[in-house]
């Protein structure tokens, strides 16, 4: 059986949840492979929840904000970038292919780019391998 | 602690869901999860019969969490609390699985979806053993409104509200309200004239006791949130006193120092100190510092001179105010698309070629022409073609349709008709006249023989190539319906130019916390059954700033978000959301790495005590704090780091 990688996606409530919620009432289709979080705002994923799905078995976990400047909360995506910035090196000592983290801004009206964003990140998981155990990461 | 009883409930949704999800397979599945006492599946989980489901197991079956696989919680959510709310069950004690949205309508159908539906309600049954009962707090909320933008919209949205009896405050950055609607000469499909339907609202605004206008004014800053709104409004300096002001004119009269009339589109001149058109309201001019030789070379002072009032005051300063309100509406309306971007329609380069907003400039009894329809060189037109979609239906500019453009065509035909008997051409794609009596219109328009040919304009030029074509400008259409190019020489072309977002509409969507479509327009908290509210409570948008429309349809909006405002204002209190974070003073370390943090500065520290804390009033709960606490102090309600983390197991179990 083929590898089906399963990511984990964190979505601020404003823009990102509304974009996806968007591609599916456009009956947009993307790969099932990504499961969403709702957060209020990209600013509010704590480096820790990335850190537990990756413990927890995703092989992958997406983070999606609003694009800069259109954040509910004025700059909660600008901290996400930040620590998503320093989670991801941090990782990379740790062995982890920082490619499994991905951080994009998706608008409430993106469904396009939500459908997009999905099946990339899949398609590059799926290239990557299973995080446990066969990956490529090292 | 009571004992965790989970009621799971998945919707079929019609067949929206069941048609792709086994609903049956993912109810037993739930059954089998910890804690769930009840898992049922049902037609449709928010009609009355599901929701008495949930409401009959609270009381039957002693259940106190609830778990709702259905749609979006955007869509749904607020409606399931309530209905734990009716059940006396804290309506925070309940999670949604968004099973159609993001499960059944997004994927391709195959037996993946019911895995995955099965997967989303087992993170959803996980998350909700850790919910907590919150605070609902309710607080009393300012009476007063804030509009924001004095044309048409604002204007009616103002006084449906101050007819009620509650207080307005109308800001409007021009000298005067009236807006883009009181540049216009006649509106379809009446043809009554714009003035005469428009400044007898704006003496009624003017003269209401309910209603504050703010001209001259801009929202500077906005703070607080739904019911308790601060505002904070820069008044610039008109350099005449309005409380000495009587309206004479003189000083206009009197100053000899000219600049380009915004409100004429720059067709004719007006003075330094001006009001923009003869019915402002206020009728109280104002010095244009660009313009006024006093400001530019400390020398002049005619209009000084001249008033008896002793009004004009050249050391005012702006002011900086603030109010209070508890709801806004915004009805900042649209700009114009620039017509010369289309370089090949000659716009700017021709003389001739006029925008339609021009074109109304130069219909109207108050216009630079008086109401004469002439070129440049002071002849009428003969012939005049008129250009529909200019920068509208176009990928290249705005793909959307601009919806008046059709009917003012239809309109502007009409008028010349009447007042210069020219041979009128229609260049138009498609005719869209949708609104009630337009099709009737155009029906009638269509008897005055007036030319349509349906193609869209390659170029205006003034290169004759023949007898007949020299001193004219000469229009490259393709006739679609003949399927051949056509050469039509006219003496005056009019574009009807796009209605677009207002240039500054990014910064005045981020000072109102407001989303934007794609467009660019502001975006409505739901395209068809809430298209006045936005996603920031409280705030109202109304008008062309939300999208092109005609005059009843702006009207109609812009009634629909009084009417919303006023609800709120005669409950007289509002509920304010429980998701806010607060701090366990037992683990916070003092390091005020929040404080700084706090786009609403509602974290502070107590000296005191030595550490942060948080104003619940003031928090809007985005979680930025929790997220950066390294102490872990910080616990954002609802999105609880418990609550995600079982969310997260939940899903990959
Ligand atoms: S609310 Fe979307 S990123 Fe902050």
């Amino acid at each position: 059986m083929s590898f089906e990688p399963r990511i984990v996606g964190f979505l601020c409530n404003w823009c990102s949840y509304a974009g996806a919620d968007l591609a599916g009432v456009s009956r947009l289709k993307c790969a099932p492979n990504v499961h969403i979080i709702r957060t209020m705002c990209s600013g509010a994923v704590e480096p820790e929840f990335v850190v537990k799905a990756l413990q927890h078995g995703a092989d992958g976990v997406l983070i999606l904000g609003c694009h800069i400047g259109d954040c509910h909360y004025q700059y909660g995506n600008h901290r996400a970038k930040k620590r998503v910035a320093i989670l991801r090196r941090l990782l990379s000592y740790l062995g982890i292919d920082p490619r499994r983290v991905k951080l994009e801004w998706v608008c409430a009206s993106c469904a396009d780019d939500f459908v997009d964003v999905v099946n990339k990140l899949t398609a590059d998981i799926k290239e990557l391998g299973p995080l446990h155990g066969g990956g490529k990461d090292r | 602690m009571e004992e965790v009883k989970i009621g799971v409930y998945v919707c079929h949704c019609g067949t929206n869901i069941a048609g792709t999800v086994d609903v049956e397979e993912v109810a037993k599945f739930a059954a089998t999860l910890p804690n769930v006492i009840v898992s049922r599946h049902y037609g449709y989980m928010c009609s009355d019969p599901g929701q008495d489901l949930i409401k009959n197991d609270i009381k039957e079956l002693g259940i106190n969490r609830v778990v709702v696989a259905s749609c979006s919680p955007r869509l749904h959510e607020k409606t399931f609390q309530g209905v734990l709310r009716g059940a006396a069950l804290n309506p925070y004690l309940f999670q949604m699985a968004n099973i159609r949205e993001h499960c059944s309508w997004l994927h391709e159908p195959g037996p993946e979806l019911t895995e995955k539906a099965k997967r989303m309600v087992r993170a959803a049954v996980n998350r909700v053993s850790h919910h907590e009962p919150l605070e609902i707090r309710a607080v009393p909320i300012f009476p007063a409104s804030l509009v924001v933008g004095g044309g048409i919209a604002g204007m009616q949205a103002a006084l449906e509200i101050a007819n009620a009896n509650q207080i307005v405050y109308l800001v409007e950055r021009e000298p005067s309200i009236g807006g883009h609607m009181a540049q216009f000469d006649k509106t379809f499909p009446t043809l009554d004239c714009a003035a005469c339907i428009l400044t007898p609202r704006m003496t009624e605004v003017a003269h209401h006791p309910f209603i504050r206008i703010l001209t001259y004014s801009e929202v500077v800053e906005i703070s607080g949130y739904v019911g308790n709104f601060r505002v904070k409004i820069r008044r610039k300096p008109r350099y005449v006193d309005e409380e000495k002001c009587i309206g004479c004119g003189i000083c206009q009269e009197k100053c000899p120092w000219k600049a380009l009339s915004e409100f004429d589109v720059g067709m004719r001149k007006r003075k330094a100190i001006y009001t923009p058109f003869p019915q402002a309201v206020p009728n109280i001019p104002v010095i244009d510092t660009e313009h006024c030789a006093y400001f530019l070379k400390r020398t002049c002072r005619a209009c000084e001179k001249f008033c008896d009032a002793k009004a004009i005051n050249f050391e005012q300063k702006e002011l900086i105010f603030e109010l209070d309100v508890g709801n806004i509406i915004i009805a900042t309306g649209f700009d114009t698309f620039d017509a010369s971007k289309i370089t090949q329609y000659g716009y700017a380069r021709y003389p001739n070629v006029f925008t339609s907003l021009e074109f109304e400039r130069l219909c109207s009894p108050s216009g630079p022409t008086e109401g004469h329809i002439i070129l440049a060189d002071g002849r009428q037109p003969d012939s005049v073609a008129i250009i529909h979609c200019v920068g509208s239906r176009d990928k290249n500019y705005h793909e959307y349709c601009s919806r008046v453009c059709c009917m003012h065509a239809l309109k502007h035909a009409q008028l010349l008709k009447e007042k210069t008997n020219a041979d009128v051409y229609q260049m138009y794609i498609d005719m869209r006249c949708f609104g009630k009596g337009y099709e009737e219109f155009y029906e009638r328009i269509q008897k005055e023989n007036i030319n349509f040919i349906r193609g869209k304009v390659a170029k205006v030029t003034d290169q004759a190539v023949s007898e007949e074509e020299k001193g004219k400008l000469i229009v490259l259409v393709e006739d679609t319906l003949l399927g051949r190019m056509l050469r039509v020489p006219v003496d005056m072309v009019i574009l009807c130019v796009a209605l677009e977002p207002r240039k500054d509409a990014g910064e005045v969507a981020r000072l109102f916390h407001l989303g934007r479509s794609a467009d660019g327009f502001f975006l409505e908290r739901h395209p068809k059954l809430d298209p006045v509210a936005t996603m920031s409570e409280g705030i109202f948008i109304v008008g062309c700033c939300q999208g092109p429309k005609d005059i009843p349809d702006t009207v109609a909006q812009a009634s629909a978000a009084a009417a919303r405002a006023l609800a709120m204002i005669v409950r007289g209190k509002m509920e304010v959301p429980a998701i806010t974070a607060f701090i366990d003073e037992t683990k916070c370390s003092g390091c005020k790495i929040c404080n700084r943090l706090c786009p609403y500065s509602a974290i502070f520290f107590d000296d005191s005590t030595k550490v942060s804390r948080i104003n619940q009033v003031l928090c809007q709960g985005c979680g930025a704090c929790a997220a950066a606490c390294p102490s872990g102090a910080i616990t954002h309600n609802y999105f609880t780091a418990d609550e995600i983390m079982a969310e997260i197991e939940g899903v990959l179990a």
